[in-house]
């Protein structure tokens, strides 16, 4: 009973701002699909234009192949989670969550029946009688889900519902939201500017830039072979350097820098587009003696220790400041402050990548 | 106290202690208790008054029963004290004019509160706030010109035909009714638009959808929201209704009688103080009673109003 969605060129206008540009996307029953971009990208524009609050100004959404064109939100096979969750205050519990089927009139022992097994199902028993008021951030959380699920939607959309919550409590509730949609077999389109919210729960990811969708990906592609500048830098670290790039061959491509002479990998339709190497921090290694290719001699200027990993910040004799980040296995040796090291990468785990895609 | 002080200086607080003092002692305690005393004594002769016969007693709220009248209602013919049958009417027309304002505010106020582009609600204010720079007696007066059998109202309908002759509007309670509700409508609608305004949109497109129909929404989300609102707001409109003198005085008929008319007409006509206070205290302590039993039936607590 969960269903696909396609955005065919959607794009929504305000007045002569355009929200959501040419957006194509097919999206597989039972997928767990984010978008992930910064805030003013489009992403919940595009939310809301699957939820039917908004129509789009240009091109077609199809629910489980059904044009949605001129349905009301009402009429939808869909349930929006709001980013505030937007339960009634003034219901208990398991009104809130069954006021989808008291609308479609279902009797209240059905009603009372359905809310338990929801409140079971969000692992929230002896709820049901409560207030809103009388339950915490996270418990807020799991009655929300339970109320957008009681109505049996097709699509489930989730506009950034975790952003209020604290740090350990968010990432608890990530987990449980994957189960959750694991054992429900819905389609989830999940909406957040948080890159480890994305790349843990999604099945697939769609970055997104000032109304564009960027790529779309699964996260590991997403985070290793971004497709653009903006993908690379909004989903992690990168040392980026600018220069020339030279003739493409085999997929690679020469770079010249003022800090030297690179290669790295390079699509061929970036050839002739303005682009930049990106390489991670911790791709790039710090050796006492030079490597084969792509390796700069440098200073150590910082060493920050984070915990799992340990951020070593240098300085190449050009003045370029290079990170490169060391795994935290217990045994790993840090470079002291002042230490003259090579910092190194491998080609293929670099990339000559153009800036985003903004259209014209 | 202190706090106050601390923060105005000992000049200033006294000054704002003093004043409120003032207004609340010689403006409202004191013409109140003045006529409390008076409606428990009898009207006399003034050579008479501090006399023997100068004593206390409730003969005076006693009166409201005098002078029976026939009455029908629902096709049953009974007998009804003159002046508990104006109290009744009185009670009933300002009930109805509540309604009335409400009905109309309430989409109003919605729509201010939530549809409306915000840039366009100064405008709309002013609209609404303009017929408030007009003396109420004007305004009465104007409505007992369109109201008119020979006025613009009947000549419009008239023109377009949907009559075939002028209707006689000041008939009844009708035209007082149109009266109070035109002139108390606004007491309604900000409580309301106030109470809506703070309502989170979320919640009305998350019953939206989940599937509500419109009336739904309304129903189960806005107007729960939206009670204390409309609480104090009928409140205001029933106890200014029903205390009105001046609108059922212009635009009433032959066959409409207020109470506040029988109050006055008992201070200025039959000069009768004493009574006439009584009747007054009658009218404030039974419409607080009606009003607390109304909050009572709607769940309201006073807390709610005071917000």
């Amino acid at each position: 009973m969960s269903a696909g969605i396609d955005l065919e060129n959607v794009c929504c206008d305000f007045g002569s701002f355009r929200a959501v540009d040419n957006a194509n996307v097919s999206i597989k029953p039972g997928e767990f699909f984010s978008f992930l971009g910064p805030s003013g990208c489009g992403k919940t524009t595009i939310l809301r234009m699957v939820s039917g609050f908004i129509e789009p100004t240009q091109g077609a959404i199809r629910i489980g192949g059904k044009d949605m064109k001129g349905q009301r939100p009402n009429q939808r096979p869909t349930a929006l989670i709001f980013q505030n969750l937007a339960l009634f205050p003034l219901m208990p519990i398991w009104e809130n969550i069954t006021f989808g089927l008291e609308v479609r009139g279902v009797d209240k022992t059905t009603r009372r029946k359905k809310a338990e097994e929801l409140l079971a199902l969000v692992d929230l028993p002896n709820a049901a009688d409560k207030m809103v008021s009388q339950l915490s951030g996270g418990q807020k959380q799991r009655v929300a889900i339970a109320r957008a699920l009681a109505v049996e939607p097709a699509v489930m959309l989730l506009d950034e519902p975790l952003s209020a919550l604290d740090l350990k409590l968010r990432q608890h509730m990530r987990a449980e939201l994957r189960a959750i949609q694991k054992r429900t077999g819905v389609t989830f389109i999940y909406i957040t500017h948080d890159q480890g919210e994305a790349l843990a729960m999604s099945d697939r990811v769609g970055v997104m830039s000032q109304g564009r969708i960027q790529q779309i990906a699964d996260p590991r592609d997403i985070y290793n072979n971004p497709v653009n500048g903006f993908v690379a830098s909004f989903v992690g670290e990168n040392n980026i350097f600018e220069g020339t790039a030279g003739p493409l061959a085999d997929g690679m491509a020469g770079f010249d820098t003022v800090h030297g002479a690179f290669r790295a990998r390079m699509a061929a339709d970036a050839v002739g587009k303005t682009v930049k190497l990106y390489v991670r921090p911790e791709h790039t290694t710090l050796s006492l003696t030079k490597g084969a290719e792509n390796s700069v001699p440098v200073t150590v200027s910082e060493v920050s220790f984070e915990g799992a990993f340990i951020a070593v910040h240098a300085v190449s004799e050009s003045g370029k400041t290079i990170v490169a980040e060391i795994r935290n296995d217990g045994a790993a040796t840090v470079p002291d402050v002042g230490a003259k090291l090579h910092a190194t990468f491998n080609a293929a785990r670099a990339g000559l990548l153009p800036d985003a895609n903004v259209g014209k | 106290m202190g706090d106050l002080i601390r923060r105005y200086g000992t000049g200033l607080t006294t000054i704002i202690c003093l004043l409120v003092g003032f207004w609340l002692v010689m403006l409202v305690i004191m013409p109140n208790l003045t006529l409390f005393e008076q409606s428990f004594r009898p009207y006399l002769p003034v050579t008479e008054v501090g006399g023997p016969k100068d004593t206390y007693g409730i003969a005076n709220y006693l009166k409201v029963f005098e002078g029976q009248i026939t009455s029908t209602l629902f096709g049953i013919e009974f007998d009804i004290p003159v002046r508990v049958r104006t109290f009744l009417l009185t009670i009933w027309y300002s009930m109805m004019v509540t309604i009335a304002c409400f009905v109309l505010a309430y989409p109003l106020a919605f729509y201010l509160a939530k549809i409306v582009n915000p840039k366009s609600l100064p405008t709309l204010f002013l609209l609404l706030f303009v017929p408030l720079w007009v003396s109420e007696v004007l305004r009465a007066f104007a409505w007992w010109i369109i109201l008119a059998l020979k006025g613009p109202l009947n000549a419009l309908l008239l023109f377009i035909g949907a009559i075939d002759k002028p209707v006689r509007w000041i008939v009844d309670y009708d035209a007082v009714m149109v009266g109070l509700v035109y002139t108390y409508v606004l007491f309604m609608l900000f409580p309301i638009y106030n109470a809506i305004s703070s309502l989170d949109t979320n919640q009305i497109e998350a019953a939206d959808d989940l599937g509500a129909p419109w009336w739904k929404i309304h129903w189960r989300i806005v107007m729960p929201h939206a009670k204390p609102g409309i609480a104090s707001g009928s409140v205001m409109v029933f106890m200014l209704s029903a205390g009105s003198l001046l609108v059922p005085s212009i635009l009433g008929s032959t066959t409409s009688q207020w109470f506040t008319q029988t109050i006055n007409e008992t201070f200025n006509d039959a000069l009768d103080w004493n009574t006439a206070s009584a009747f007054a205290f009658l009218l404030l302590i039974l419409c607080t009673v009606f009003v607390s039993f109304a909050m009572w039936v709607f769940k309201v607590k006073l807390s709610d109003i005071a917000k």
